[in-house]
């Protein structure tokens, strides 16, 4: 087990530098833009020019550049906008990190605890109308455009509604820390929380019921009917638990593309400046060192995040642990 | 009083907007430790059988009549609810894939341990001494250990043998083994029926033992029925029904076993054609398109009818054409 996981960590590591290279090759070594004038800026004096070429080594091989840069982002993270000068990115991204971190961890645990209740309870009543209305419920969810949602719930809670007692509580947008004031910051992302989570809270119910009858025809499932268990303690014990290892590998993907930056339409709904919104901005003024540091840090995230998963299958699931799934 | 007394169960399932007689008519009795076997091909209705005693059937629009009582208690219409306390404890069951009948994700001593806990207030620590032991009487070598592996861990004769425990765990008054031993290999075999035949005698239990091998059948059970397309053909002693087969059928299956002693033949009989499916069953004797004896009184479905110790639904042994019998024990 201990090998399997040193194996997984290597090929995460090794699926990191592969990511950073290809960035980079795109950003900045295409043809035809000379990133050193960019990153001088406008009008900038031959001096300045030249020392930001001799910088970041932009007069020698591709190789050295693309060392020069890492260098900048991990070691000594001092590379700066194009956009705003004299601004650190990769400071900017770990501010936005705790942003999105909140915002999608919160959704994550809203939308996991919906989903397995509605999954199940539909599974358990398959055919009748509750599993039909909740079914129905969640294809509603899944076709909601989470802007759309994001900007009916504003208008109800920020405007229209705002004033009376029902949403009196609701703050202004943006993005409260944790630190500086727990449940402020509760009550800035609860709203945006429900929003994020509906899309999936959908998607994942569904998927869960679907296997869940799958299961149903399991051998083993008949096997602990024919044991005399309760139809409840079939359904959890047998049935649910065995599905979970579909659901969690569905789970790691989405949760790390959304801390990825996979969130940016509800951060902006919402105000909050997050790494989604900070990626879209970087993108739309071709700002490209925050380019390079937003795509890193998602990449990181995800990869992260799949290492996490195929842990946790091993957790999950004996015969992945056995390497013979 | 016999422990298990079937009369007339049918069963009818809803296919293509009409119901459809899956099995017909099927009468048995099974004492007290007493081992029968029900042999027939794939889609006699074996299994239906078996799943009907466990109330397992939930095919919607199922209709499940006649009478089925296990020490005096009806078990047809039985509420599900009734059904949970009996399925288990009184009543086990074994299945054919030992590696497909075990949750997955769950030790193979975690899942004995459920059932027993299911069924009466042990603490975690009892139920799993009791099933260490149980594995252990089950011929586990090291239950200990086994106890604490994953289903796919364990070899099939092992997973099996596991099986066997759990359904033994609440020293139930009847087994139900449906193909026990189909997906293990020979040498397995002989010894898993070697246990099923130990058990009667050290846990007294009796067994309803499906299987589609008549060899496993002569090994095993005292008395045998043969059923055919969801009704029964023929059914005796075992060792009245393998010398002096009453049926075509029986006889025609008891030809396709390769003989142990004697010259081999160069190719071994095999029934021609397949048992039809159950909406287009003929309305004479279901053999009736396969059967060599096959004459106009087949039209008209043979009753089943004592001869000697057996019963049999043909109409040869009331026309004073009996089978030949056979010399040779398999």
């Amino acid at each position: 087990m201990a090998m399997a996981i040193l194996r997984r960590l290597g090929q995460t590591l090794f699926v990191l530098v592969g990511i950073s290279v290809l960035v980079f090759l795109v950003f900045f070594a295409t043809p035809g833009a000379d990133p050193t004038a960019r990153i001088a800026g406008r009008n900038a004096s031959p001096q300045t020019v030249a020392r930001v070429r001799v910088e970041y080594g932009f007069d020698r091989p591709l190789p050295v550049q693309y060392i020069r840069m890492m260098e900048k982002l991990f070691v000594t993270r001092d590379l700066t906008s194009y956009v705003n000068r004299g601004e650190k990115v990769v400071p900017e991204v770990f501010q936005a990190a705790p942003v999105t971190v909140s915002l999608v961890t919160g959704a994550a645990v809203i939308w996991v605890l919906a989903s397995v209740a509605m999954g199940t309870l539909a599974a358990a009543l398959r055919g009748g109308w509750v599993d039909r209305g909740l079914m129905m419920l969640g294809l509603v969810g899944i076709s909601i455009p989470v802007f759309w949602l994001g900007q009916v719930a504003n208008l109800l809670t920020q405007s229209r509604y705002h004033d009376s007692w029902l949403f009196s509580w609701v703050p202004g947008l943006g993005y409260v820390p944790f630190m500086q004031d727990p449940l402020g910051w509760f009550r800035a992302l609860v709203i945006p929380w429900f929003t994020l989570a509906v899309l999936f809270i959908g998607i994942y119910s569904r998927v869960l019921r679907a296997d869940l009858v799958a299961v149903r025809g399991e051998d083993f499932m008949r096997t602990a009917r024919a044991k005399g268990l309760s139809p409840a303690r079939v359904l959890l014990f047998h049935g649910l638990r065995t599905s979970m290892i579909t659901f969690v590998s569905l789970f790691g993907l989405d949760f790390a593309q959304l801390v990825g930056g996979g969130a940016l339409l509800t951060e902006v709904v919402f105000g909050l400046q997050g790494v989604g919104r900070l990626t879209y901005q970087a993108l739309g003024n071709l700002d490209l060192p925050l380019i390079m540091a937003t795509v890193m840090y998602s990449a990181v995230f995800v990869v992260i995040a799949n290492a996490v998963v195929d842990m946790l299958y091993l957790l999950l699931d004996p015969r992945v642990r056995d390497g013979r799934a | 009083m016999p422990l298990l007394a079937v009369r007339d169960l049918t069963i009818a399932l809803p296919v293509g907007g009409r119901m459809v007689t899956i099995i017909d008519s099927v009468s048995f009795t099974l004492g007290a430790r007493e081992i029968l076997g029900i042999v027939g091909e794939s889609g006699s209705g074996k299994s239906m059988t078996a799943l009907a005693l466990m109330g397992l059937i939930d095919a919607p629009g199922a209709r499940i009549t006649g009478s089925a009582r296990f020490k005096g208690r009806e078990l047809v219409g039985l509420p599900q609810r009734a059904f949970r306390d009996l399925r288990g404890r009184e009543i086990a069951m074994i299945f054919q894939d030992p590696m497909t009948a075990f949750t997955p994700v769950y030790t193979v001593g975690w899942q004995i341990d459920e059932q027993i806990r299911a069924h009466g207030r042990v603490t975690r620590k009892d139920a799993r001494a009791r099933t260490i032991r149980l594995l252990g009487d089950m011929g586990v070598p090291d239950p200990a250990r086994v106890a604490d592996r994953y289903p796919h861990q364990l070899s099939g004769g092992l997973r099996q043998r596991a099986m066997i425990a759990m359904a033994l765990s609440c020293n139930p008054s009847l087994l139900i083994a449906d193909e026990p031993t189909t997906a293990l290999d020979v040498t397995v075999q002989a010894q898993i029926l070697d246990l099923l035949r130990r058990l009667r005698r050290e846990y007294g239990s009796s067994v309803l033992l499906i299987t589609h091998d008549m060899g496993v059948v002569a090994e095993t059970c005292d008395r045998t029925m043969v059923l055919y397309s969801g009704i029964i053909a023929e059914r005796g002693p075992t060792g009245a029904v393998f010398a002096r087969p009453g049926h075509p059928y029986t006889a025609a299956l008891l030809d396709s076993i390769p003989p142990l002693h004697g010259a081999r033949p160069a190719r071994l009989p095999s029934i021609p054609g397949s048992p039809p499916a159950p909406a287009d069953r003929p309305a004479g004797c279901p053999f009736t398109p396969r059967c060599a004896y096959a004459h106009d009184a087949c039209a008209v479905r043979p009753p089943l009818l004592p001869r000697g110790v057996q019963d049999i639904a043909c109409v040869l042994p009331a026309e004073g054409r009996d089978l030949p019998a056979r010399c040779a024990t398999v």
